[in-house]
């Protein structure tokens, strides 16, 4: 059938197949957006003693459909003297990036849309793309309020892409490789062998760094709501509210997938022994990609909100020293007997 | 050397690390969400909801229009026009209690001398147009009569204290 | 005319687009935005020369983070366009000729190596990063040192520059903030609640 297919496209064919692939990428993806809302919602109530949405559907399982059929109906209002194409063009440069980087993102050594050569690089280039929409949003939006969360969020991104991006310097050192199918076979053989232990520092910073990046709790001072109601979405309703949500949550996602492919092994199994290889490797994935998800939603159940300057200070003197110093042990330590630890 | 530990310490993010178990231990406690529709909490007898005009047992409304209620009420949410009945009493022509401005604080009823006006513990009440929330005196009397059974307990239970 | 070429005049006429919007822009806001649509199409212009390294790195440093930072600045400060404007044609003929020397520098520098500038086509698995590295750390080890003392250097001095201590900061080190125990700040003194009645009592008569 592919063939005949195949023979009547013709030249476009390799077009409609990478949609399709594209498709098959994110409309799971956006799936499981939807369902992690709920699951943040369950999961903080629980935490906090609650129950969460139980109302939609059995147990609430149908919450999400909810919400986004409600704001799908909603009027966008445009601010007066705002920028209006600026205002509408900011949550698609907040989601582009999101969706973007899943191109390079594998599921599996085979399951990859395209398999480039400078994955690493590549996901770091359009994840650092995404504070334009925040800017441009609070920008355009002609409100204090959106603009002080830009700002916020701006300055924010900018200083913990450099720790984030020196973590991934150790990752690719301790690979060889900046292909991120290469960095995850790297690791095969057993939890071990996964770059986390020998990188610890690392593993801990790039997931501190994570939350800082997509502007999550505790380092939300980007929306602040006690502070400057919800920051740069401030002015916005309905579905362009909804695109940045689904971008805060996509880029959530995205960051859970390269923190467990980079140091927790991907869809290696933790020990290669009977009950543990009969489960697929995509499944390992999902569960750690599932593990580190709960922990940004542990976070936010549990952390206050950082003040301003102690986000930076952290950013720029602690975490970009540490990651340095780590780089300077990693390296130091591969030109001893002793580097084999470290690949 | 307190330093060179204190500084292991917050390396080893120990004190986030305390945070992050006192929530996690409570993600497993049990939960106290009340499902409210279904499930309420439990209401003192002294609760203080909707009002109501009670009757004595023959059916004779209490309220014999002394207008203490009017007086003491601090948001100014009781109207009452008076005048004397046929038989001779004097009744209340017109008995009107603005809930908009109510801030159920109960002086009325603590100020009535006849029991007539009562807090009740009825809470469900909405209105759907504009002016429905202010309560008649038809209103507050079919009020009292729907939940006689009720306010009378409630009244009982509290007497003691009184 | 094949599918790259189409693309690739897309892509030279969105640039030039961009480019100029970036001159021509009344909102410096607009131009530095039009500034980032320049550089993403010139990082897609060297993508389809198969220079995907300079490209991503285009991206991530110039799209990433530079130009973040021009916007945080632009955004803040207060322009007056109108006085800015003010000398344009006073200014125009200085500004000419220092733009076609410029423009003369280029074309002499692109005219001598129109040799071999369509990408030689390697297989799948040639990775440019690694031979960009080898290049960098063998032939101009030395150029690269001293690009990167320099930029130190940079780094440093304006740190310098702009680090002053301020003596009225009520600037508190959250480290030592939460080393802070009840002991350090706190005395207990343990008192009986009042005098007793009777002693009082008896002070007054006395």
């Amino acid at each position: 059938m592919m063939t005949a297919i195949q023979g009547f496209l013709g030249p476009w064919w390799t077009l409609a197949w990478t949609l399709a692939k594209i498709l098959v990428i994110v409309l799971p993806l956006m799936g499981a957006v939807a369902y992690l809302t709920l699951a943040e919602r369950k999961i903080i109530g629980y935490m906090q003693v609650r129950i969460g949405p139980n109302r939609v559907g059995i147990k609430g399982i149908l919450q999400p459909l909810a919400d986004a059929g409600k704001l799908l109906f909603k009027e966008i209002i445009i601010p007066a003297k705002s920028n209006k194409y600026l205002f509408l063009l900011a949550p698609v440069l907040s989601i582009a990036p999101a969706l973007a980087a899943w191109a390079v993102v594998p599921f599996s050594p085979e399951l990859v849309l395209s398999n480039v050569d400078a994955s690493l690089l590549f996901v770091m280039a359009i994840t650092s793309m995404g504070v334009y929409g925040v800017i441009v949003a609070g920008w355009a939006s002609n409100s204090k309020y959106a603009f002080l969360g830009a700002m916020r969020s701006a300055a924010q991104i900018v200083s913990y892409e450099l720790a984030m991006g020196f973590a991934l310097v150790g990752v690719l050192m301790a690979a060889q490789s900046l292909n991120l199918v290469e960095i995850v076979q790297g690791q095969e053989g057993g939890f071990w062998n996964w770059y986390f232990i020998p990188l610890f520092p690392l593993f801990v910073v790039y997931i501190v760094a994570g939350v800082a990046e997509t502007n999550r709790a505790p380092f939300d001072v980007a929306e602040g709501e006690s502070e400057i109601v919800a920051g740069f979405h401030v002015e916005y309703s309905g579905m362009a509210f909804a695109v940045f949500f689904l971008a805060e949550y996509a880029n959530m996602i995205l960051i859970a997938m390269l923190t467990s492919l980079m140091f927790l092994g991907g869809w290696d199994a933790p020990f290669h022994a009977a009950p543990f290889t009969w489960v697929p490797g995509f499944v390992w994935l999902a569960a750690k990609v599932s593990f580190v998800l709960l922990l940004f939603l542990w976070f936010r159940a549990t952390f206050p909100r950082y003040r301003y300057d102690q986000i930076m200070r952290l950013g720029w003197k602690v975490f970009i020293p540490l990651t340095l110093a780590w780089l300077m042990v990693v390296g130091a330590a591969m030109q001893t007997p002793y580097g084999y630890l470290f690949h | 050397m307190e330093r060179i530990i204190s500084l292991f310490k917050s390396l080893l993010l120990i004190e986030l690390l305390k945070g992050m178990s006192i929530t996690g231990r409570h993600f497993f406690s049990r939960k106290i969400t009340v499902q409210f529709p279904e499930e309420r909490t439990p209401m003192s007898p002294r609760f203080r909801g909707l009002h109501a005009q009670r009757r004595y047992p023959n059916g004779e409304e209490r309220c014999i229009a002394c207008k203490l209620c009017e007086a003491v009420c601090p948001a100014l949410a009781i109207t009452i026009e008076s005048e004397e009945r046929a038989d001779g009493t004097r009744r209340t022509s017109r008995y009107d209690i603005d809930l908009y401005k109510c801030i159920f604080c109960g002086f009325c009823e603590e100020a009535c001398p006849v029991d007539a006006i009562v807090e009740t513990r009825f809470i469900d009440y909405h209105g759907e147009v504009r002016g429905d929330l202010v309560q008649t005196k038809e209103m507050l009397l079919a009020t009292g009569d729907r939940l006689e059974a009720q306010i009378a307990a409630d009244r009982a239970a509290d007497a003691k204290y009184r | 005319m094949n599918f790259e070429t189409v693309i690739f005049y897309i892509f030279a006429a969105i640039l030039l687009l961009s480019a100029a919007r970036v001159v021509t822009a009344k909102s410096p806001i607009h131009a530095a935005l039009s500034l980032v649509l320049a550089f993403f199409t010139a990082a897609a212009i060297w993508l389809l020369l198969e220079a995907e390294f300079l490209a991503i790195t285009l991206v991530l440093v110039y799209v990433g983070a530079v130009t973040v930072l021009f916007l945080f600045v632009v955004m803040t400060l207060d322009f007056n366009v109108e006085k800015m404007r003010q000398g344009f044609w006073r200014h125009l003929p200085a500004a000419l000729v220092a733009g076609g020397i410029m423009a003369a520098e280029m074309v002499l520098v692109l005219r001598t190596r129109t040799d071999n500038v369509a990408p030689r086509n390697f297989d799948v698995h040639y990775s440019n990063t690694k031979e960009l590295g080898r290049l960098l750390y063998t032939d101009y080890v030395y150029p690269f040192e001293l690009a990167a003392v320099l930029l130190l250097v940079a780094i440093i001095a304006a740190i310098a520059l702009t680090l002053r201590r301020r003596k009225d900061t009520k600037y508190i080190d959250p480290a030592d903030q939460v080393k802070v125990r009840r002991e350090d700040r706190l005395r207990l003194v343990s008192m009986p609640a009042e005098k007793p009645a009777r002693a009082a009592a008896e002070k007054t008569e006395g």
